[in-house]
Parts: C-alpha cells; structure tokens; sequence
C-alpha cells in the first residue's frame, strides 16, 4: 500500500531525445490510475521509470513518501506485469509464481501456500506443473498476474497487459482485472494505448502525448471536458469530429450550416472574437437522425441535411458516415498525431464525419438524409495550440 | 519447396549431395581404411584392406608417447574450453546488454585477435612462457587457448544473448533479484543451449590445435594428441609409421564425432520458445 508521486520527473535518452518532459502525477493510495497515449508518448517509459528499470534523468520520484530515484527495482516493494509477460521459460508456472518470494529467501511452506492460493484466485491450480511454452495465452497472462499478485506489493505495474490476447478475452481479462484490483486495494498504475480499456478500467486517467502529460482526470472528466484538440480526439469511441468553423456573432460557421452558441458558450468565448478561424468538435453521439428528435429537443440543436456514404448497423446503434468539404487547413500537430494514430492520416482534405444514430433510423447509404446535431455539448478548439476555448463553459454546464 | 519435388530437380539435387557427401566422407574413410591395414599392406592402393588387422590400434594404445598426450588433450581442451566460456558468456551478456564507453574498441579487439595470424605469436609467446616457467606445462598451452577461444566465444554467445528477450531480466530485476542474480537465474539457463555450441566450437578450436602445441611443449608431459603425432617413430628409423598414425588419427577423430551427435539436439532445441508471446 502506497502512493506514488511524480513530481517533475524527466527522462532523456543518452541520445538527448526527450521521452518524458516533466511530468507531475499524484497518485493515491489504493488508486487505479491509467496512463494513456499513442504509440511513442512516453507512457511505457513513464512506467519503467517507477519501476526503476530506466533512470530518471531529473525530477523526483516518491514511493510510499520515500524518494526512490536512485534504488534498485528491488528496493521499491513493486510487482509489475509485461506486455509480453516475460514468462521464465526454464520454470514451471509454480516457480514463475514463486521465483520472487524465493529469492527473498520466504520460507519454501509460505511460498507453496500463496502460490496455490494465486493460483486457485486465477484458476490455474492443474497447470502448476506446466510450463509456459504449454500454456494458452490467456493462461500465461493470467500467470504473469499470479506471480505479481503472491509478492503482495505496494504497488502493481501493468505494461499494457492484455494486449497479446484476442478482442474476446482481453474484454473478459479487463474486468477480471477490475474485479482483482478492487479486491486487493492496491495502488495500480496501468499503461495502455487504447482508450476503450482506459476509459473501462480507470479511476483516473493521466492522457500523454510526446511525453506530455496533456490531462488527468476521471473518464468523465476528461471525455465530457476534455482540455484540447488531442484529448478530445484520443478519448472516446469513436472518436470526435473535428470540423472547420468561423466565429460569427452568436454563431460559428462550418461546412454543415451555422451552429448557434449556448450563453455559456458564448460566454466562455467572450466577444470581439468575430471572424476568428477556429475547431469546432462535435462527438458522434451528439448527431441524430432529425426525424427521430423529439420537438422539445429539436431547438437545442441545429438540422442540415448531407448525403450519406455509408451506414454501419451495430444492432445497438447505426453508424453513419458523411463527407465534407474540409476547411481544416490549419492542420495542428494534435490533429496530426490523432490521424496518424487512428491511420487516417491520408485522407487529404474531405474530412469524414461518423455520427451514431438511434438503431430506428431509416436512413440508408446514399441517401440525402436530414440529421440534427446537439450543439450544447460542443466543444472549440483554437487551431493553432489546440487548446479547448470552450473548456469553461462545459465545466460549468457539467456541473 | 515445391521446386525441389519435380523428378528432375530431385535427381539434380542428388548428384549434388552425394558429390559433395563423398568429397568430405572419402579422406576419412581412406583414413580409416588405413588404420586397418598391415604395414606391408599400406601402399596397397585397394581401398578396402585385404587383411584386416587391430595391430595398429594395439601398438598406439599400448605406448605412452601416445596415451599420455590423449590425457593431455582432453585435460587441456576441457579447462581451456571452461575457463574461456565462463568468462566469455560474462563479457558477451555485457556486449549484448549493456552500452559501456569503449564497447566498440572491445568487440574490434576481440575480432582482431581472432583474426590474429597464430604464428605470429609463437616466437614472443614462446620466450613469454619460458621467462615465466609454464614453458612445457598444462598452462602453458591452457592460457593461449583461453585467449584465443574468448573471441569465439564472445561472438557466439553475444548472439545467443540477443535472442533471450530483454524483459525476462527486468522481470528478474522487478521480482528482486540483483543483477547478478538475474544472470545467474534467469539468462544464463535460457543461454545454455548457446553455451553448450560455443563450448563445442571452443573445445573442437583446442583439440585440433596444433602450432601452439607443438611449439610449446618439448615432453609428453604437455604434449597434446596432434602434436605427438608427428612425434611418432616406425620400428626403425627408415620405414614411415602410416599405419599408427593412421589409427591415432582415427582415435583423435572419435571424441569429435561423438561430442558433435551427443550435443546436437540440445544445440537445435531452443529453450526460450514460450518464453514471450506465441
């Protein structure tokens, strides 16, 4: 048990590439906090800095109150689970699970019984005689926890842990993963890139990008008040639609007609800002088909019509896609690196709009259909650093 | 490959292989074949002996000239092979793992002392070895055999090195070992198969080496198995012991043939599968 402090914690590589940049992070006791990015954010090294197997070049770690810079793994009263699990090939599961306990010389009868312990939790009592090579992958997952979870530690670590296994399992794990986690209490910092398993499993959320620490919040938070461009894009599924727009009196101009400003927006925007280029963000689940809109709700929002490319019927609810003209000339690298993330990064200038719509729809592909967009719940971004103009307002709306 | 199923190609292949089979196999066999025949009978050009005989075998296995320089052989190639494959997976694990000033000076030397013309080193290392006494001892041929495994072994095991995944050390690290622990654990029974083939590749360099060994070595005291054989006398001085030599090549050549089949399967097994995902 115990928390952790991050505070101004740098890592630069001997090639002086900056892979960490001052990140500040508190996390308590008993926490389940994610760190979450694109590939190359700086979150796995983030990690391994806690753990101890990468140095940190400055800035201060504590563990537990005790700064912990400068000890050895060894020292920090850590477990930590592997994206590849780093099972020992030479030893059966049992001395997996048992490898750490005997090298702190524990008494071989209580190494026996936490490992049959862990092993029963994780229902992998008939394979303790096995070896990793022999075992499914969901086993070997599941063994890489066991011999995290017999140390007892003050803290666990997971490098994207469920990543090798398939859609299916990695579902069913992600909540085994919860549950475990609840149980013990203990303090769990998780690295993944996809949000989906962030959004699932976190109390709070710490989002990276080019060893930034954009935004730390719960998946509310950050999903409803996200700070910029970046945050807006990563989180959620799927993701937000970024759209081309000038500020106008009241209003903002984009390529589906022009959005009214609630008060708070408006306020949030202050004036004098007219003819100002600006993002506007609007999630998929904000559209609907306008023919399904109750009359009450109808003013909230804004009605155009487009011509519909393709339609993608989940059971639950219809995706839909429309194209338009972009006018996103000012390209951000937040934008950039949301594309080359998602692997959209060549689309050239038609933007693509996913909007979800109630599963009664009747609108099919190639229709010129009528959808009506929630426009109390958008979100503008400054084109230029991204940043969310709008993130007072929401706060105040949220609340 | 479905090439090489089509008749022609499979004809082609053959005449191939049993060319290339007999051109290795033939100097052997003829060896062999040798051993086997009566003095009288060694200019005799049948390949197979008309009269076979173990007189051969008999007449070097009851001498010491040449008993006591298979002993030698095998004492000097197994500490020469130990000492040099302990020290150089040490080294090798380092050059694999770690990034330490000067590393790329270390591997140019290691390779520049195996390419090092042996012969070279023979005049200084003789008159080395007699300053300091091991002229014409086990060390003295263990030390430059030692030496000049080391590269070998450094190059072969930095390889096998490289392919153990480098999480299972940090996953040793995290479970509270210290890096020597780490070592000891977890890396170096994940790189015995690759230590068993350099300890293979070092032992057979020792065995076969002959410079060194004829030149530091003046009595059967050090004197390895190779080098005795040029020692070797007829029954007098004007007939050439073809026979005997014959027969203690094919004794030198056993241990060979038997070190190579006993171990190749534990060369071929690689342990690390299952060791990450798969």
């Amino acid at each position: 048990m115990a928390e952790i402090t991050l505070d101004n914690v740098t890592k630069r590589f001997p090639d002086g590439a900056l892979a960490v940049d001052k990140i500040s992070l508190d996390i308590a006791d008993g926490e389940f906090v994610i760190l979450v990015g694109p590939s190359g954010c700086g979150k796995s090294t983030t990690l391994n800095m806690i753990a101890g197997l990468e140095d940190i070049t400055e800035g201060e770690l504590r563990i537990g109150g005790k700064v912990v810079n400068n000890a050895a793994p060894k020292d920090r009263d850590i477990a930590m689970v592997f994206q590849s699990y780093a099972l020992y090939p030479h030893m059966t599961v049992r001395e997996n699970m048992g490898f750490a306990l005997k090298l702190a010389k524990t008494p071989q009868a209580t190494i026996d019984e936490k490992v049959n312990e862990a092993a029963r939790v994780l229902d992998l009592t008939q394979h303790l005689d096995r070896r990793p090579a022999n075992l499914s992958g969901g086993q070997r997952q599941r063994v890489a926890m066991g011999r995290a979870i017999v140390r007892d530690p003050a803290v666990f670590l997971m490098d994207e842990p469920l990543s090798n296994l398939d859609a299916k399992l990695r579902v069913q794990t992600r909540t085994e993963v919860s549950k475990l986690q609840k149980r013990l209490g203990t303090t769990m910092v998780y690295v993944t890139h996809d949000q989906t398993e962030a959004m699932t499993l976190g109390d709070r959320l710490a989002v990276m990008r080019s060893g930034i620490l954009q935004q730390v919040g719960s998946p509310h938070e950050l999903y409803a008040n996200p700070v910029n461009l970046f945050v807006a894009g990563f989180i959620g599924s799927p993701a937000m639609n970024f759209m081309a727009g000038t500020l106008e009196e009241g209003g903002v101009s984009t390529s589906i007609g022009r959005l009214p400003l609630s008060p708070q927006l408006r306020q949030a925007l202050e004036s004098g800002n007219s003819g100002r280029q600006v993002i506007v963000g609007i999630r998929p689940e904000d559209f609907e088909d306008a023919s399904l809109v109750q009359a009450a709700d109808q003013a909230k929002g804004v009605k155009f019509r487009v011509t519909i490319d393709v339609v993608e019927s989940m059971g639950s609810d219809v995706f839909i896609y429309f194209t338009q003209e972009s006018g996103l000339t000012a390209k951000t690298d937040q934008l950039a690196d949301l594309a080359a993330d998602s692997g959209t990064a060549e689309l050239g200038s038609a933007e693509t709009v996913t909007a979800r719509l109630d599963p009664t729809t009747r609108i099919k592909e190639g229709d010129s259909a009528e959808l009506w967009a929630d426009v109390s719940s958008m979100h503008i971004f400054d084109p230029n650093n991204g940043e969310n103009l709008t993130l007072g307002a929401s706060q105040a709306a949220a609340s | 490959m479905a090439a090489a199923t089509t008749p022609v190609r499979k004809v082609e292949w053959g005449v191939a292989n049993v060319v290339v089979i007999a051109l290795a196999l033939i100097p052997v066999l003829w060896m062999v074949s040798l051993s086997f025949k009566t003095p009288a009978a060694v200019l005799d050009p049948s390949f197979i002996p008309s009269a076979w005989t173990w007189s051969n075998y008999h007449e070097i296995l009851s001498t010491t000239q040449f008993v006591r320089p298979l002993l030698n052989s095998i004492g000097i190639g197994l500490i020469a092979t130990f000492i040099a494959v302990v020290l150089a997976s040490m080294a090798a694990y380092a050059v694999a793992r770690l990034n330490f000033p000067g590393k790329a000076v270390l591997i140019g030397m290691a390779l520049l002392i195996a390419m090092f013309p042996a012969i070279s080193l023979v005049t200084p290392l003789f008159t080395i070895l007699r300053a300091i006494g091991l002229y014409n001892t086990w060390p003295g041929l263990i030390i430059p055999y030692v030496a000049f495994g080391l590269p070998l072994g450094i190059y072969t095991l930095s390889a096998f090195f490289r392919e153990i995944p480098w999480e299972l050390e940090k996953a040793a690290k995290v479970d509270g070992a210290t890096p020597f622990q780490a070592f000891v654990r977890v890396i170096a029974p994940l790189a015995a198969p690759g230590m068993v083939t350099t300890s293979i590749l070092v032992f057979l360099a020792c065995w076969n080496e002959f410079l060194f060994a004829i030149s530091f070595t003046s009595t059967i005291a050090s004197r390895t198995a190779p080098a005795s054989l040029a020692y070797f006398s007829g029954s007098s001085q004007f007939t050439v012991p073809t026979g005997p030599i014959a027969a203690a090549a094919v004794v030198i050549t056993i241990p060979i043939i038997l070190f190579v089949l006993f171990f190749q399967r534990r060369i071929v097994a690689g342990l690390t599968s299952g060791a990450v995902k798969g």
